[in-house]
């Protein structure tokens, strides 16, 4: 499963302008950044409602696929400008995080 | 391969600037061929220290000596300097401000993660004066 596969669903807007279109091999939810740091793998969605520039940072070290902001969380320009100069794709979506991993959940499994 | 020699300025309170030093120290372990679990550990390693400084100290640096066998950090700030080590490096405690938790920091993790990614680790602190962090991560 691939980035635009969850854009395709109309649940997630991409808000960031990138060429990358990485494939999600899960999910992992978190706004403790050093408990993300400590956790989230390779590969893998971030769902978050943390929105700073210092995201973009944890993300890219980790190598997530992409950052999901939860429940209509907006991110702020400076990191929106980091994430395009990084390459990382965040999405915003008004789902809760909750839903947003069973809806990944779904569609991983669909793919299998 | 012989040693390489990294250094980076860290600026108290620049969260716009936080994430470059560790960023660019993945970068020169990839480009060496360094392993990628040893490299994450060293990423955390990097990461929570650089936060530390930016959060916590009215600033410092970072120096990364890397040689075939090890990869050594040293985190040190000109201040203000921990009163208890020990306290610091128990998980959950915290000394960040409101402002900054909300931000996503001040978990109390960060020393513990830096612990807990390194083969070796040392804190040495004097009130008004630095901190120093140390971490060696073996290669082999």
């Amino acid at each position: 499963m691939k980035v635009s596969d969850l854009v395709s669903t109309g649940e997630f807007q991409l808000i960031t302008e990138i060429d990358a279109d990485p494939s999600i091999k899960g999910c992992y939810i978190g706004d403790l950044l050093s408990w993300v740091m400590a956790h989230l793998e390779e590969s893998q969605s971030w769902v978050t409602i943390q929105s700073h520039v210092n995201v973009v940072a944890v993300a890219v070290l980790n190598e997530a696929s992409c950052v999901i902001l939860a429940e209509g969380s907006q991110l702020d320009e400076d990191a929106k400008a980091k994430a395009e100069e990084e390459n990382l794709p965040v999405l915003s979506s008004r789902l809760s995080a909750y839903e947003i991993a069973v809806l990944i959940n779904r569609m991983l499994m669909k793919n299998d | 391969m012989s040693t390489v020699n990294l250094e980076y300025k860290v600026a108290k309170e620049d969260f716009s600037k936080a994430g470059e030093a560790s960023s660019a120290i993945k970068k020169t372990l990839k480009k060496l061929g360094v392993n990628s679990k040893i490299i994450r550990r060293v990423a955390i390693v990097t990461y929570e220290a650089e936060m530390n400084i930016v959060i916590h100290s009215f600033g410092g640096k970072i120096y990364v000596e890397i040689d075939t066998e090890k990869i050594k950090i040293i985190a040190r700030d000109t201040g203000p300097g921990i009163p208890d080590t020990e306290k610091a490096l128990e998980v959950g405690y915290s000394t960040a401000t409101h402002q900054v938790r909300e931000l996503g920091f001040g978990a109390g993790m960060g020393l513990p993660n830096i612990q807990r990614c390194s083969d070796e680790f040392s804190i040495e602190s004097i009130v008004e004066d630095y901190t120093q962090v140390e971490s060696t991560i073996y290669i082999q």
